[in-house]
Protein backbone atom coordinates (compact mmCIF):
# COMPACT_ATOMS: atom_id res chain seq x y z
CA UNK A 1 0.00 0.00 0.00
CA UNK A 2 0.98 3.56 -1.19
CA UNK A 3 0.69 6.39 2.15
CA UNK A 4 0.44 9.79 1.03
CA UNK A 5 0.74 12.65 3.46
CA UNK A 6 -1.58 15.63 1.59
CA UNK A 7 -0.39 18.21 4.53
CA UNK A 8 3.07 17.79 3.08
CA UNK A 9 2.64 16.78 -0.54
CA UNK A 10 0.08 18.72 -1.31
CA UNK A 11 -2.96 18.54 -3.82
CA UNK A 12 -1.50 18.67 -7.64
CA UNK A 13 1.05 16.21 -6.69
CA UNK A 14 -1.62 13.80 -5.45
CA UNK A 15 -3.99 13.92 -8.26
CA UNK A 16 -1.17 13.65 -10.82
CA UNK A 17 0.46 10.30 -8.81
CA UNK A 18 -3.03 9.30 -9.31
CA UNK A 19 -3.93 10.06 -12.63
CA UNK A 20 -0.66 8.39 -13.52
CA UNK A 21 -1.87 4.84 -12.44
CA UNK A 22 -2.41 2.86 -15.41
CA UNK A 23 -4.98 -0.39 -15.45
CA UNK A 24 -2.10 -2.59 -14.67
CA UNK A 25 -0.48 -0.39 -12.06
CA UNK A 26 0.68 -2.70 -9.35
CA UNK A 27 -0.11 0.31 -6.86
CA UNK A 28 -3.76 -0.86 -6.69
CA UNK A 29 -4.09 1.00 -2.85
CA UNK A 30 -3.38 4.28 -1.92
CA UNK A 31 -3.73 5.26 1.59
CA UNK A 32 -4.47 9.57 1.82
CA UNK A 33 -3.34 10.74 5.34
CA UNK A 34 -4.34 14.60 6.59
CA UNK A 35 -6.71 15.33 3.75
CA UNK A 36 -8.40 18.25 6.86
CA UNK A 37 -11.17 19.22 4.60
CA UNK A 38 -9.07 20.31 1.55
CA UNK A 39 -10.93 20.45 -2.10
CA UNK A 40 -10.95 18.07 -4.82
CA UNK A 41 -9.11 14.61 -3.27
CA UNK A 42 -9.00 12.15 -5.70
CA UNK A 43 -10.84 13.84 -8.81
CA UNK A 44 -11.07 12.47 -12.20
CA UNK A 45 -9.61 8.81 -11.18
CA UNK A 46 -9.57 6.58 -14.22
CA UNK A 47 -7.99 2.89 -13.13
CA UNK A 48 -9.01 0.26 -11.00
CA UNK A 49 -7.31 1.18 -7.96
CA UNK A 50 -8.46 1.55 -4.05
CA UNK A 51 -8.38 4.84 -2.28
CA UNK A 52 -8.76 5.15 1.51
CA UNK A 53 -9.40 9.27 2.59
CA UNK A 54 -8.28 9.12 6.34
CA UNK A 55 -10.54 12.03 7.54
CA UNK A 56 -12.89 14.48 5.77
CA UNK A 57 -12.50 16.28 2.97
CA UNK A 58 -14.06 19.30 1.10
CA UNK A 59 -15.91 19.70 -2.05
CA UNK A 60 -15.81 18.11 -5.21
CA UNK A 61 -14.10 14.73 -3.61
CA UNK A 62 -14.01 11.71 -6.08
CA UNK A 63 -15.73 13.68 -8.58
CA UNK A 64 -15.64 12.56 -11.93
CA UNK A 65 -14.56 8.98 -10.93
CA UNK A 66 -13.91 6.36 -13.40
CA UNK A 67 -13.31 2.66 -11.90
CA UNK A 68 -11.69 3.37 -9.10
CA UNK A 69 -12.92 2.70 -5.17
CA UNK A 70 -12.93 5.74 -3.24
CA UNK A 71 -13.14 5.47 0.65
CA UNK A 72 -13.42 8.61 3.30
CA UNK A 73 -13.35 7.80 6.77
CA UNK A 74 -14.70 10.85 7.28
CA UNK A 75 -17.39 13.83 6.22
CA UNK A 76 -17.23 15.22 2.52
CA UNK A 77 -18.30 18.15 1.61
CA UNK A 78 -20.33 19.63 -1.14
CA UNK A 79 -20.52 17.91 -4.56
CA UNK A 80 -18.99 14.74 -3.50
CA UNK A 81 -18.80 12.16 -6.54
CA UNK A 82 -20.44 14.42 -8.81
CA UNK A 83 -20.53 13.18 -12.29
CA UNK A 84 -19.02 9.73 -11.29
CA UNK A 85 -18.82 7.69 -14.34
CA UNK A 86 -17.96 4.26 -12.61
CA UNK A 87 -16.18 2.91 -9.71
CA UNK A 88 -17.38 2.77 -5.81
CA UNK A 89 -17.28 6.36 -3.60
CA UNK A 90 -18.17 4.97 0.23
CA UNK A 91 -18.30 7.98 2.81
CA UNK A 92 -18.34 7.10 6.30
CA UNK A 93 -19.78 10.05 7.41
CA UNK A 94 -22.01 12.53 6.13
CA UNK A 95 -22.30 14.67 3.09
CA UNK A 96 -22.83 18.36 1.87
CA UNK A 97 -24.73 19.20 -0.59
CA UNK A 98 -25.12 17.39 -4.41
CA UNK A 99 -23.86 14.50 -3.78
CA UNK A 100 -23.40 12.30 -6.65
CA UNK A 101 -25.05 15.26 -8.49
CA UNK A 102 -25.12 13.93 -12.22
CA UNK A 103 -23.26 11.02 -12.09
CA UNK A 104 -23.75 8.67 -14.97
CA UNK A 105 -22.59 5.17 -13.45
CA UNK A 106 -20.92 3.52 -10.29
CA UNK A 107 -22.24 3.36 -6.86
CA UNK A 108 -22.16 6.26 -4.03
CA UNK A 109 -22.81 5.15 -0.54
CA UNK A 110 -23.26 7.39 1.83
CA UNK A 111 -23.08 5.83 6.06
CA UNK A 112 -24.19 8.82 7.62
CA UNK A 113 -26.51 11.51 6.36
CA UNK A 114 -26.63 13.65 2.90
CA UNK A 115 -28.00 17.06 2.94
CA UNK A 116 -29.26 18.88 0.40
CA UNK A 117 -29.84 18.37 -2.98
CA UNK A 118 -28.53 14.86 -3.14
CA UNK A 119 -28.85 13.34 -6.65
CA UNK A 120 -29.52 16.07 -8.42
CA UNK A 121 -29.49 15.69 -12.15
CA UNK A 122 -28.54 11.92 -11.46
CA UNK A 123 -28.32 10.22 -15.18
CA UNK A 124 -27.69 6.36 -14.33
CA UNK A 125 -25.51 6.46 -10.50
CA UNK A 126 -26.84 4.61 -7.58
CA UNK A 127 -26.69 6.46 -4.45
CA UNK A 128 -27.63 4.57 -0.96
CA UNK A 129 -27.82 7.00 1.80
CA UNK A 130 -28.23 5.05 4.90
CA UNK A 131 -29.49 7.87 7.19
CA UNK A 132 -31.37 11.31 5.50
CA UNK A 133 -31.32 13.38 2.72
CA UNK A 134 -31.93 17.13 2.61
CA UNK A 135 -34.91 18.90 0.34
CA UNK A 136 -34.87 19.09 -3.46
CA UNK A 137 -32.91 15.67 -3.78
CA UNK A 138 -33.48 14.29 -7.12
CA UNK A 139 -34.39 16.93 -8.72
CA UNK A 140 -34.58 16.20 -12.19
CA UNK A 141 -33.15 12.73 -11.75
CA UNK A 142 -32.63 11.20 -15.39
CA UNK A 143 -31.84 7.39 -14.31
CA UNK A 144 -30.22 5.21 -11.68
CA UNK A 145 -31.34 4.70 -8.06
CA UNK A 146 -31.74 6.26 -4.60
CA UNK A 147 -32.30 4.67 -1.71
CA UNK A 148 -32.61 6.21 1.33
CA UNK A 149 -32.61 4.17 4.47
CA UNK A 150 -34.17 7.54 6.90
CA UNK A 151 -35.86 10.38 5.42
CA UNK A 152 -36.29 12.65 2.96
CA UNK A 153 -36.86 16.23 2.66
CA UNK A 154 -38.61 18.57 0.80
CA UNK A 155 -39.86 18.19 -2.90
CA UNK A 156 -38.06 14.94 -3.46
CA UNK A 157 -37.94 14.09 -7.19
CA UNK A 158 -39.10 17.55 -8.28
CA UNK A 159 -39.67 17.00 -12.04
CA UNK A 160 -37.74 13.65 -12.50
CA UNK A 161 -37.76 11.50 -15.19
CA UNK A 162 -37.40 7.67 -14.84
CA UNK A 163 -34.58 7.36 -11.86
CA UNK A 164 -36.04 5.08 -8.85
CA UNK A 165 -36.11 6.34 -5.70
CA UNK A 166 -36.94 4.24 -2.18
CA UNK A 167 -37.46 5.61 0.69
CA UNK A 168 -37.80 3.38 3.66
CA UNK A 169 -38.80 6.88 6.25
CA UNK A 170 -40.45 9.50 6.06
CA UNK A 171 -41.14 11.89 2.56
CA UNK A 172 -41.08 15.69 3.98
CA UNK A 173 -42.86 16.28 0.43
CA UNK A 174 -42.99 15.35 -2.94
CA UNK A 175 -41.39 17.55 -6.15
CA UNK A 176 -43.66 17.75 -8.65
CA UNK A 177 -44.48 14.98 -10.76
CA UNK A 178 -43.40 12.72 -8.38
CA UNK A 179 -45.51 10.17 -6.88
CA UNK A 180 -45.83 6.73 -5.10
CA UNK A 181 -45.73 3.69 -7.05
CA UNK A 182 -46.30 0.27 -6.47
CA UNK A 183 -43.42 -1.75 -5.12
CA UNK A 184 -43.43 -4.92 -7.49
CA UNK A 185 -41.19 -7.92 -7.29
CA UNK A 186 -38.92 -6.88 -9.40
CA UNK A 187 -38.44 -3.39 -7.56
CA UNK A 188 -38.05 -5.44 -4.19
CA UNK A 189 -35.02 -7.43 -6.23
CA UNK A 190 -33.12 -4.75 -7.67
CA UNK A 191 -33.57 -3.16 -4.14
CA UNK A 192 -32.28 -5.96 -2.39
CA UNK A 193 -29.15 -5.98 -4.27
CA UNK A 194 -28.65 -1.91 -4.08
CA UNK A 195 -28.94 -2.67 0.04
CA UNK A 196 -26.20 -5.57 -0.59
CA UNK A 197 -24.01 -3.59 -2.08
CA UNK A 198 -24.56 -0.46 -0.16
CA UNK A 199 -23.60 -2.59 2.85
CA UNK A 200 -26.69 -1.66 4.62
CA UNK A 201 -29.29 -4.57 6.50
CA UNK A 202 -32.33 -2.40 5.50
CA UNK A 203 -35.32 -5.07 4.82
CA UNK A 204 -36.43 -3.92 0.99
CA UNK A 205 -39.52 -4.27 2.35
CA UNK A 206 -39.70 -1.67 4.28
CA UNK A 207 -39.18 0.92 1.58
CA UNK A 208 -41.62 2.68 -0.65
CA UNK A 209 -41.15 3.54 -4.36
CA UNK A 210 -41.00 6.88 -5.99
CA UNK A 211 -40.88 7.98 -9.55
CA UNK A 212 -42.29 10.21 -12.15
CA UNK A 213 -45.85 10.91 -12.84
CA UNK A 214 -44.82 11.22 -16.81
CA UNK A 215 -47.30 14.78 -16.85
CA UNK A 216 -44.89 17.11 -16.77
CA UNK A 217 -44.65 19.62 -20.46
CA UNK A 218 -41.42 17.71 -21.34
CA UNK A 219 -43.65 14.40 -21.58
CA UNK A 220 -45.75 15.64 -24.04
CA UNK A 221 -45.21 14.41 -27.52
CA UNK A 222 -47.00 17.48 -28.95
CA UNK A 223 -44.12 19.91 -27.02
CA UNK A 224 -41.13 18.06 -28.97
CA UNK A 225 -40.04 19.70 -31.62
CA UNK B 1 -18.59 33.38 -1.89
CA UNK B 2 -17.73 34.87 0.95
CA UNK B 3 -16.07 32.86 4.21
CA UNK B 4 -17.34 33.19 7.62
CA UNK B 5 -15.86 31.90 10.92
CA UNK B 6 -17.42 31.81 14.65
CA UNK B 7 -16.24 30.50 17.36
CA UNK B 8 -18.12 30.27 21.19
CA UNK B 9 -15.72 29.01 23.91
CA UNK B 10 -17.13 26.60 27.05
CA UNK B 11 -14.05 26.43 28.74
CA UNK B 12 -12.63 29.30 29.83
CA UNK B 13 -8.95 28.27 30.42
CA UNK B 14 -9.12 28.50 25.92
CA UNK B 15 -9.92 32.42 26.51
CA UNK B 16 -6.37 33.58 25.85
CA UNK B 17 -6.48 31.69 22.81
CA UNK B 18 -9.58 33.53 21.37
CA UNK B 19 -8.09 35.72 19.21
CA UNK B 20 -5.29 33.46 17.69
CA UNK B 21 -8.12 30.46 17.06
CA UNK B 22 -9.88 32.89 15.30
CA UNK B 23 -7.34 34.37 13.53
CA UNK B 24 -6.68 30.80 11.91
CA UNK B 25 -9.90 30.19 11.29
CA UNK B 26 -10.09 32.90 8.90
CA UNK B 27 -7.25 33.15 7.20
CA UNK B 28 -7.72 29.26 6.23
CA UNK B 29 -10.91 30.87 4.45
CA UNK B 30 -9.22 33.69 2.48
CA UNK B 31 -9.83 32.44 -0.87
CA UNK B 32 -13.81 32.51 -0.39
CA UNK B 33 -13.61 36.36 -0.12
CA UNK B 34 -9.93 38.36 -0.62
CA UNK B 35 -11.74 41.91 -0.38
CA UNK B 36 -11.94 42.92 2.98
CA UNK B 37 -12.43 40.95 6.58
CA UNK B 38 -13.52 41.42 10.13
CA UNK B 39 -13.54 40.32 13.48
CA UNK B 40 -15.72 40.71 16.14
CA UNK B 41 -14.39 39.70 19.51
CA UNK B 42 -16.76 39.52 22.44
CA UNK B 43 -13.88 40.14 25.55
CA UNK B 44 -13.63 41.87 29.16
CA UNK B 45 -16.39 43.92 30.59
CA UNK B 46 -15.86 46.97 33.19
CA UNK B 47 -18.66 47.57 35.31
CA UNK B 48 -20.91 50.49 34.17
CA UNK B 49 -18.98 51.19 30.89
CA UNK B 50 -19.33 50.71 27.46
CA UNK B 51 -16.87 50.06 24.33
CA UNK B 52 -17.33 52.31 21.42
CA UNK B 53 -15.26 50.71 18.91
CA UNK B 54 -14.66 53.66 15.94
CA UNK B 55 -12.45 53.47 12.47
CA UNK B 56 -10.53 56.30 10.89
CA UNK B 57 -9.18 56.31 7.39
CA UNK B 58 -7.50 59.52 8.69
CA UNK B 59 -6.33 58.02 12.47
CA UNK B 60 -3.07 60.17 13.35
CA UNK B 61 -5.46 63.41 12.41
CA UNK B 62 -8.99 62.28 14.46
CA UNK B 63 -7.43 60.13 17.28
CA UNK B 64 -5.12 62.79 17.69
CA UNK B 65 -6.37 63.86 21.38
CA UNK B 66 -10.18 62.47 20.71
CA UNK B 67 -10.33 61.23 24.60
CA UNK B 68 -9.22 64.80 26.24
CA UNK B 69 -11.29 66.41 23.52
CA UNK B 70 -14.27 64.03 24.21
CA UNK B 71 -13.86 64.19 27.69
CA UNK B 72 -13.97 67.73 28.15
CA UNK B 73 -17.56 67.73 25.99
CA UNK B 74 -19.14 65.01 27.83
CA UNK B 75 -17.61 66.02 31.20
CA UNK B 76 -17.26 61.99 32.50
CA UNK B 77 -14.30 59.69 32.05
CA UNK B 78 -13.11 58.37 28.37
CA UNK B 79 -10.29 56.11 28.21
CA UNK B 80 -9.31 55.46 24.74
CA UNK B 81 -6.66 52.30 22.86
CA UNK B 82 -6.08 53.10 19.69
CA UNK B 83 -4.85 50.25 17.44
CA UNK B 84 -4.19 51.23 13.97
CA UNK B 85 -7.36 52.93 11.62
CA UNK B 86 -9.57 51.73 15.11
CA UNK B 87 -9.84 52.73 18.22
CA UNK B 88 -12.18 51.50 21.53
CA UNK B 89 -13.34 54.15 23.68
CA UNK B 90 -14.09 53.31 27.03
CA UNK B 91 -17.14 55.41 28.19
CA UNK B 92 -19.72 55.53 30.86
CA UNK B 93 -22.91 53.37 29.44
CA UNK B 94 -25.06 56.55 30.41
CA UNK B 95 -23.27 58.92 28.44
CA UNK B 96 -22.74 56.91 25.18
CA UNK B 97 -25.66 58.43 23.06
CA UNK B 98 -24.11 62.24 23.99
CA UNK B 99 -20.74 61.00 22.96
CA UNK B 100 -21.92 59.50 19.48
CA UNK B 101 -23.66 62.85 18.50
CA UNK B 102 -20.74 64.71 19.81
CA UNK B 103 -18.22 62.84 17.73
CA UNK B 104 -20.28 63.30 14.29
CA UNK B 105 -19.10 67.33 15.55
CA UNK B 106 -15.83 67.11 16.46
CA UNK B 107 -14.73 64.10 14.50
CA UNK B 108 -17.16 63.74 11.72
CA UNK B 109 -14.95 61.75 9.60
CA UNK B 110 -15.08 58.59 12.49
CA UNK B 111 -17.32 55.72 11.94
CA UNK B 112 -18.45 54.12 14.57
CA UNK B 113 -17.87 50.01 14.47
CA UNK B 114 -19.50 48.59 17.31
CA UNK B 115 -21.20 49.76 20.65
CA UNK B 116 -21.31 47.07 23.51
CA UNK B 117 -20.11 46.82 26.33
CA UNK B 118 -17.70 43.79 26.08
CA UNK B 119 -17.62 44.09 21.99
CA UNK B 120 -15.16 44.87 19.51
CA UNK B 121 -15.24 45.16 16.19
CA UNK B 122 -12.15 45.22 13.14
CA UNK B 123 -12.52 45.33 9.87
CA UNK B 124 -10.64 46.83 6.74
CA UNK B 125 -10.29 46.24 2.96
CA UNK B 126 -7.28 43.62 3.10
CA UNK B 127 -6.33 39.83 3.24
CA UNK B 128 -7.86 38.21 6.89
CA UNK B 129 -3.71 38.26 7.37
CA UNK B 130 -2.79 41.67 6.82
CA UNK B 131 -6.53 42.92 8.77
CA UNK B 132 -5.59 40.12 11.88
CA UNK B 133 -1.91 41.72 12.01
CA UNK B 134 -3.01 45.37 11.99
CA UNK B 135 -5.29 44.75 14.90
CA UNK B 136 -3.04 42.26 16.42
CA UNK B 137 -6.18 40.34 16.66
CA UNK B 138 -4.02 36.97 17.99
CA UNK B 139 -3.33 38.49 21.18
CA UNK B 140 -7.10 39.19 22.38
CA UNK B 141 -8.41 37.03 24.33
CA UNK B 142 -12.34 36.64 24.63
CA UNK B 143 -15.26 34.43 25.46
CA UNK B 144 -16.08 34.31 22.22
CA UNK B 145 -16.16 35.46 18.42
CA UNK B 146 -16.93 35.74 14.73
CA UNK B 147 -15.06 36.82 11.23
CA UNK B 148 -15.56 37.28 8.30
CA UNK B 149 -14.19 37.47 4.81
CA UNK B 150 -15.41 39.06 2.04
CA UNK B 151 -16.20 38.60 -1.96
CA UNK B 152 -18.04 41.43 -2.50
CA UNK B 153 -20.95 41.44 -4.78
CA UNK B 154 -23.76 43.29 -3.89
CA UNK B 155 -21.87 46.89 -3.38
CA UNK B 156 -18.55 48.49 -3.23
CA UNK B 157 -15.29 47.32 -1.54
CA UNK B 158 -14.97 49.51 1.49
CA UNK B 159 -14.34 49.52 5.25
CA UNK B 160 -17.87 49.95 5.76
CA UNK B 161 -18.54 47.24 3.71
CA UNK B 162 -16.69 44.81 5.75
CA UNK B 163 -18.54 42.75 8.06
CA UNK B 164 -19.56 41.86 10.92
CA UNK B 165 -22.06 44.40 11.56
CA UNK B 166 -23.05 46.01 14.67
CA UNK B 167 -26.55 45.39 14.84
CA UNK B 168 -27.80 46.75 18.55
CA UNK B 169 -25.79 46.88 21.86
CA UNK B 170 -23.15 44.28 21.68
CA UNK B 171 -24.60 42.35 18.82
CA UNK B 172 -23.59 41.92 15.67
CA UNK B 173 -23.64 39.71 12.15
CA UNK B 174 -21.74 38.30 9.66
CA UNK B 175 -23.26 37.06 6.05
CA UNK B 176 -22.08 34.60 3.37
CA UNK B 177 -24.73 35.13 0.11
CA UNK B 178 -27.17 37.93 -1.12
CA UNK B 179 -30.20 39.93 -0.17
CA UNK B 180 -32.66 40.53 -3.16
CA UNK B 181 -34.73 42.66 -1.99
CA UNK B 182 -32.23 44.84 -0.17
CA UNK B 183 -32.91 48.38 -2.14
CA UNK B 184 -36.80 47.84 -1.25
CA UNK B 185 -36.32 47.03 2.12
CA UNK B 186 -33.68 49.77 2.97
CA UNK B 187 -36.47 52.54 1.59
CA UNK B 188 -38.96 50.81 3.70
CA UNK B 189 -36.73 50.92 6.90
CA UNK B 190 -35.65 54.61 6.06
CA UNK B 191 -38.65 55.52 6.05
CA UNK B 192 -39.26 54.25 9.66
CA UNK B 193 -36.95 56.18 10.36
CA UNK B 194 -33.76 53.41 10.57
CA UNK B 195 -30.68 54.65 10.08
CA UNK B 196 -28.92 53.16 7.59
CA UNK B 197 -25.49 54.18 5.69
CA UNK B 198 -24.41 52.67 2.99
CA UNK B 199 -25.93 50.58 -0.12
CA UNK B 200 -25.05 47.27 1.32
CA UNK B 201 -27.32 44.25 1.00
CA UNK B 202 -25.93 43.12 4.52
CA UNK B 203 -26.17 45.90 6.65
CA UNK B 204 -29.94 46.00 5.51
CA UNK B 205 -30.05 42.89 6.99
CA UNK B 206 -28.54 43.71 10.34
CA UNK B 207 -30.70 47.03 10.16
CA UNK B 208 -33.55 44.50 9.73
CA UNK B 209 -32.47 42.77 12.86
CA UNK B 210 -32.13 45.75 14.72
CA UNK B 211 -35.64 47.03 14.31
CA UNK B 212 -36.98 44.18 14.78
CA UNK B 213 -35.64 43.59 18.50
CA UNK B 214 -36.67 47.37 18.73
CA UNK B 215 -39.93 46.36 18.63
CA UNK B 216 -39.71 44.18 20.92
CA UNK B 217 -38.78 40.52 19.34
CA UNK B 218 -36.09 38.45 20.48
CA UNK B 219 -33.00 37.94 18.43
CA UNK B 220 -34.85 34.25 17.92
CA UNK B 221 -38.02 35.88 16.88
CA UNK B 222 -36.18 38.62 14.82
CA UNK B 223 -34.29 35.93 13.36
CA UNK B 224 -37.28 33.60 12.22
CA UNK B 225 -39.05 36.19 10.97
CA UNK B 226 -35.97 37.50 8.36
CA UNK B 227 -36.69 34.03 7.04
CA UNK B 228 -40.14 35.58 5.68
CA UNK B 229 -38.88 38.94 5.14
CA UNK B 230 -35.46 38.40 3.19
CA UNK B 231 -35.27 37.61 0.01
CA UNK B 232 -32.77 36.04 -1.26
CA UNK B 233 -29.29 33.52 -0.17
CA UNK B 234 -27.93 34.10 3.41
CA UNK B 235 -26.15 31.98 5.76
CA UNK B 236 -26.35 34.39 8.96
CA UNK B 237 -23.92 33.95 12.43
CA UNK B 238 -24.98 36.72 14.99
CA UNK B 239 -22.84 36.91 18.03
CA UNK B 240 -24.73 38.74 21.28
CA UNK B 241 -23.44 39.63 24.33
CA UNK B 242 -23.62 35.89 26.27
CA UNK B 243 -23.06 33.50 23.00
CA UNK B 244 -23.76 33.32 19.31
CA UNK B 245 -26.61 32.06 16.67
CA UNK B 246 -27.05 30.59 12.91
CA UNK B 247 -29.65 30.88 10.37
CA UNK B 248 -29.56 29.64 6.89
CA UNK B 249 -31.79 30.48 4.54
CA UNK B 250 -34.46 27.82 3.50
CA UNK B 251 -33.03 26.93 0.30
CA UNK B 252 -29.16 26.73 1.90
CA UNK B 253 -26.77 26.83 -0.57
CA UNK B 254 -24.27 28.84 1.34
CA UNK B 255 -22.05 26.03 2.78
CA UNK B 256 -22.04 25.91 6.70
CA UNK B 257 -21.13 23.55 9.34
CA UNK B 258 -20.51 23.35 12.89
CA UNK B 259 -18.67 21.23 15.39
CA UNK B 260 -18.88 20.94 18.75
CA UNK B 261 -17.13 19.21 22.09
CA UNK B 262 -16.86 20.27 26.21
CA UNK B 263 -14.28 22.92 25.02
CA UNK B 264 -16.46 24.88 22.12
CA UNK B 265 -18.96 25.26 19.59
CA UNK B 266 -17.34 26.06 16.29
CA UNK B 267 -18.35 27.46 12.91
CA UNK B 268 -17.24 27.53 9.79
CA UNK B 269 -18.39 27.88 5.98
CA UNK B 270 -15.77 24.58 5.23
CA UNK B 271 -14.07 22.12 7.41
CA UNK B 272 -11.42 23.28 6.78
CA UNK B 273 -11.54 26.28 8.61
CA UNK B 274 -11.90 24.22 11.84
CA UNK B 275 -9.33 21.38 11.13
CA UNK B 276 -7.16 22.50 13.60
CA UNK B 277 -9.25 23.44 16.47
CA UNK B 278 -8.36 20.93 19.43
CA UNK B 279 -10.26 17.74 19.64
CA UNK B 280 -11.38 18.14 16.24
CA UNK B 281 -11.24 14.75 15.64
CA UNK B 282 -13.58 13.70 18.41
CA UNK B 283 -15.85 16.61 17.86
CA UNK B 284 -19.77 16.02 17.00
CA UNK B 285 -19.76 17.75 13.26
CA UNK B 286 -22.86 18.54 11.45
CA UNK B 287 -24.37 20.54 8.80
CA UNK B 288 -26.91 22.89 9.98
CA UNK B 289 -30.47 22.60 9.31
CA UNK B 290 -32.49 25.60 6.31
CA UNK B 291 -34.40 27.30 8.34
CA UNK B 292 -33.37 26.79 11.58
CA UNK B 293 -32.14 28.86 14.24
CA UNK B 294 -29.70 27.82 16.44
CA UNK B 295 -28.12 29.21 19.40
CA UNK B 296 -25.66 28.73 22.39
CA UNK B 297 -25.22 30.94 25.40
CA UNK B 298 -23.13 31.06 28.18
CA UNK B 299 -25.91 32.63 30.42
CA UNK B 300 -26.55 29.80 33.24
CA UNK B 301 -29.79 31.36 33.23
CA UNK B 302 -31.03 32.72 29.96
CA UNK B 303 -32.73 35.64 29.74
CA UNK B 304 -36.14 35.55 28.09
CA UNK B 305 -34.64 37.04 24.79
CA UNK B 306 -32.03 33.94 24.76
CA UNK B 307 -33.99 31.21 26.06
CA UNK B 308 -36.81 32.33 22.85
CA UNK B 309 -33.52 32.09 20.49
Amino acid sequence: MQTFDLEAEGLRALNSTLHAQAANTNQTHWEIVNPKGSHAIAVGLDAPIEVDIKGSTGYYCAGMNKQAKVHVHGSVGPGTAENMMSGMVIVEGDASQYAGATGHGGTLVIKGNASSRCGISMKGIDIIVHGNIGHMSAFMAQSGNLVVCGDAGEALGDSLYEARLFVRGSVKSLGADCIEKEMRPEHIAILEELLKRGECDAKASEFKRYGSARELYTFKIDNAY
Amino acid sequence: MCGIVGLFLKDTSLEPQLGDMLTDMLITMTDRGPDSAGIAIYGSETNGNAKLTVQSGAPERDFDKLDDDLRKRIKGKVLMGVKDTHAVLSIKADQVAAAREILTEIRPDVRVMSHGSTLEIYKEVGLPKEVAERFDIRHMSGTHGIGHTRMATESAVTTMGAHPFNTGVDQCLVHNGSLSNHNSLRRKLRRLGVHIETENDTEVGAAYLTWKMQKGSTLGEALTSSLDDLDGFFTFVVGTKDGFGVVRDPIACKPAVMAETDQYVAFGSEYRALVNLPGIDQARVWEPEPATVYFWSHNAAPTAQEKAA
